[in-house]
C-alpha cells in the first residue's frame, strides 16, 4: 500500500541545536500513528515541518506521493493536511463558527454557502454547536481543544495531525475527546497524534514512534514499544 | 442548493438601526454646504480625509498587520502628483486625484517588494526609509518648487470641475465654492473607504483578512494565502491614500515637501486615531477621528501641550482599554455597527 506520508532523512536545525535529525518514516493510508518522546524532543517541530510552517535543512517530504518539501502551509492544506495546535491558536475576536467558517472555505476553496452545513454537521460532531456564535477569545479549556480539532476537520483532511489535544483535560472530558477521534479515524481519515496521556493515545492509534533528541528511537506496535527497554529508560525514566 | 438545517446571519437590530441612521446622516452631510459655515465645511473636510487615511492604515495594521510608519510617502507623493499634473500638463486638479491614486500605486509595488522582505519593527523603518528617500527625491524636482514647494497655479483652481455650478447654485466666492468641492469630494472618498471596506470584509476573503489578523499561523495552516492578503491591502491601502494626499493638497492650495511628507500629520496622527478609536475593526477609527478633532480643537491654545495630552491619551487608551474607545463599547454591550459577524442559526 502506498504511504499517504513519507519523511526521507527530514533534518532541521535552529543554530548548533538539531531538533529533527535524519527523520525517515512512512505512514500507510488510512492508519493512525502516536508520536511520543519527551519534552523537547522535537515532536511538535516535526509537525511544523509537515505543515509546512518550517522548512527542513535536508531531506525529503512526500504527501499522496508528490514532494511536497518546498510546498507553503496554504497549499499542503489544500491537499488535505489538517493540523491542531498544542497551544490552540483560535481566531480570537471571530466566532467559534467563523473559525471553521475560514478553514471550510480557504482550506477547501469553496464558496462560504457552500460549506455552511458542513460546519454546523463539525460543530455538532465536536459539541460546540451551543457556543457557535460566541467569540473564540471567551472559550474554555475543553472547548478551545475541541475548536482546534474541529478546525482541522473543517477542511476535511486526508491527514490529521493532533498536537497534545488531550493535554490538561480531565478524565471525563479526555475520554469524550477521544470517542470524537476513534469516529474521525473510522471514517478512514489518517491521524497522526502526538500526547503524553498515553491510555488515550493507546486506544486510538495502530503504531506508536519514539523521538527523543530529534531521532526516532523506535517504531512498531504500541505494545511493543512500550515495552521496550530504550523507551523505559529514556521516555518513562525507568530503570531496567 | 439544498436547503440545509442552519441559515447564516449578519444583520442585527442595532445594524439595521446604524444603517438607518447613517443614511440620515449621509443626506444631511450631502446638503451641509447649503447651510454650514464654510470653517465648518474645512472642519468637516479634515476630519473626512483623517477618517480616510485612518481606515487605510487599520486596513494595513489592524487586518494585514503590516504596521507601516511610511503612509506619508503616498500621501506626498499622490499631492506632488496632482500639482504636478496640474503644472506641468495642465491636467484639471480633479481628474489629478486619478494621477494621485495611480502614481501611489505604482510606488506601492516597489516598495512592497523591498518592505515585504521585513518583519514586524523592520518593517516599519523600512516603509518609513522608503518615506525619505521619495521626500528627497521630490524635493529635487525643480518644477513643483524644489525644496521650497510651490502653489497651484491660478488657472488650475480655476479651471477646476464643478466651482462655478457650485458658486452659482450656493452664490458664494470661488474659494468658498472650491472648499466645498474638495468638502464633497472627500465625503465621496470616505464614504466608498467605509463601504469598500465593509463590503470586503463580507466576502470569503474578508474572512481570511479577520483571521489573518487574529492569528497569521493558524490563518496559513487552514489554507489562507497570507502572502497574497498582505499585497492586496497594502496595494489598495497606497491607492486610497494617495488620492486623500492628492485631495489635501488640493484643498490646501499650497505644497511643500515638508509638509507633503510629515510623519507627523499623515501617519502619527493616523496611529493615534486608530489605537484610541480601536484598532481592527470599522468602527474605530470613526470613534478615533471624533475624539482626535475634539482634543485639537479643545487645545489649540495650548501649544506644545496638545502634543503631549495626545501622547498621555494614547498610552491611557493601550494601556487600560487594548481594543481602544469602540473596544469598551463592543465588549460591554456586543454592539456592531457595521455587521460583519455571521451567526449561525438553525432553521425553524
Amino acid at each position: 500500500m502506498t504511504p499517504i506520508l513519507s519523511l526521507q532523512n527530514v533534518t532541521k536545525s535552529f543554530g548548533a541545536l538539531t531538533v529533527a535529525d535524519g527523520v525517515s518514516f512512512d505512514v500507510p493510508k488510512g492508519q493512525a500513528l502516536g508520536i511520543i518522546g519527551p519534552n523537547g524532543a522535537g515532536k511538535s517541530t516535526l509537525f511544523n515541518l509537515i505543515t509546512g510552517n518550517l522548512s527542513p535543512n535536508a531531506g525529503r517530504i512526500e504527501y499522496d506521493g508528490r514532494d511536497v518539501t518546498k510546498a507553503p502551509p496554504m497549499q499542503r492544506c489544500l491537499s488535505g493536511i489538517g493540523r491542531s495546535f498544542q497551544i490552540p491558536q483560535p481566531f480570537d475576536r471571530m466566532t467559534v463558527f467563523e473559525n471553521l467558517l475560514v478553514s471550510a472555505t480557504h482550506g477547501r476553496g469553496l464558496p462560504e454557502r457552500a460549506v455552511t452545513d458542513d460546519c454546523a454537521e463539525v460543530l455538532e460532531r465536536t459539541e460546540l454547536i451551543e457556543v457557535a456564535n460566541r467569540p473564540a477569545g471567551g472559550l474554555t479549556l475543553l472547548q478551545r481543544k475541541r475548536l482546534e480539532m474541529a478546525r482541522a476537520m473543517a477542511t476535511r483532511p486526508k491527514l490529521l495531525l493532533l498536537d497534545e489535544i488531550a493535554g490538561g483535560l480531565t478524565e471525563a472530558e479526555c475520554v469524550a475527546l477521544v470517542e470524537t477521534i476513534k469516529a474521525i479515524h473510522a471514517e478512514g481519515v489518517t491521524i497522526i497524534w502526538i500526547e503524553h496521556v498515553l491510555h488515550a493515545l493507546n486506544s486510538v492509534v495502530e503504531r506508536l514512534l519514539v523521538l527523543d533528541f530529534g531521532k526516532v528511537i523506535g517504531i512498531g506496535a504500541p505494545d511493543a514499544i512500550m515495552a521496550s527497554k530504550e523507551v523505559r529508560e529514556i521516555y518513562l525514566g525507568i530503570e531496567v | 442548493m439544498a436547503a440545509g438545517k442552519y441559515t447564516v446571519v449578519t444583520r442585527t437590530a442595532a445594524s439595521q438601526a446604524a444603517a438607518l441612521a447613517a443614511l440620515a446622516l449621509l443626506v444631511i452631510a450631502v446638503a451641509l454646504p447649503a447651510f454650514a459655515s464654510r470653517s465648518l465645511i474645512q472642519d468637516m473636510f479634515f476630519i473626512l480625509t483623517m477618517l480616510t487615511l485612518a481606515q487605510f492604515w487599520n486596513l494595513l495594521a489592524g487586518y494585514g498587520g503590516l504596521v507601516s510608519v511610511g503612509q506619508q510617502a503616498f500621501v506626498g507623493l499622490g499631492a506632488y502628483m496632482l500639482f504636478g499634473g496640474a503644472i506641468l500638463w495642465g491636467v484639471n486638479p480633479v481628474a489629478g486625484l486619478l494621477l494621485s491614486g495611480v502614481f501611489a500605486l505604482l510606488l506601492a509595488i516597489p516598495m512592497a517588494f523591498f518592505a515585504f522582505r521585513l518583519q514586524g519593527a523592520y518593517f516599519a523603518i523600512g516603509t518609513w526609509v522608503v518615506a525619505e528617500v521619495v521626500r528627497l527625491s521630490v524635493a529635487q524636482w525643480k518644477a513643483v518648487g524644489g525644496g521650497t514647494g510651490t502653489s497651484l497655479p491660478r488657472d488650475a483652481r480655476d479651471a477646476m470641475w464643478g466651482v462655478e455650478w457650485i458658486e452659482m447654485i450656493f452664490d458664494t466666492r470661488a474659494s468658498a465654492a472650491r472648499d466645498i468641492l474638495a468638502y464633497w469630494l472627500a465625503l465621496a472618498l470616505a464614504v466608498a473607504t467605509i463601504g469598500g471596506i465593509y463590503l470586503f470584509l463580507r466576502t470569503k476573503r474578508g474572512l481570511a483578512l479577520a483571521a489573518l489578523r487574529d492569528n497569521v499561523e493558524a490563518a496559513r495552516s487552514v489554507g489562507v494565502d497570507s502572502a497574497r492578503m498582505k499585497w492586496l491591502v497594502f496595494l489598495v491601502a497606497a491607492f486610497g491614500t494617495g488620492i486623500a494626499g492628492g485631495l489635501i493638497f488640493m484643498q490646501n492650495g499650497r505644497i511643500s515637501p515638508d509638509s507633503a511628507f510629515s510623519i507627523i500629520d499623515w501617519t502619527a496622527f493616523v496611529i493615534f486615531i486608530v489605537v484610541i478609536g480601536g484598532i481592527g475593526t470599522i468602527e474605530g477609527p470613526i470613534v478615533g477621528v471624533l475624539v482626535f478633532f475634539a482634543l485639537q480643537t479643545l487645545l489649540a491654545d495650548f501649544g506644545a501641550w496638545y502634543l503631549m495630552v495626545l501622547g498621555g491619551v494614547g498610552i491611557a487608551v493601550m494601556l487600560f482599554s487594548p481594543g481602544g474607545l469602540w473596544g469598551l463599547v463592543s465588549g460591554r454591550t456586543g454592539i456592531e455597527l457595521f455587521p460583519i459577524r455571521r451567526r449561525l442559526n438553525r432553521r425553524d
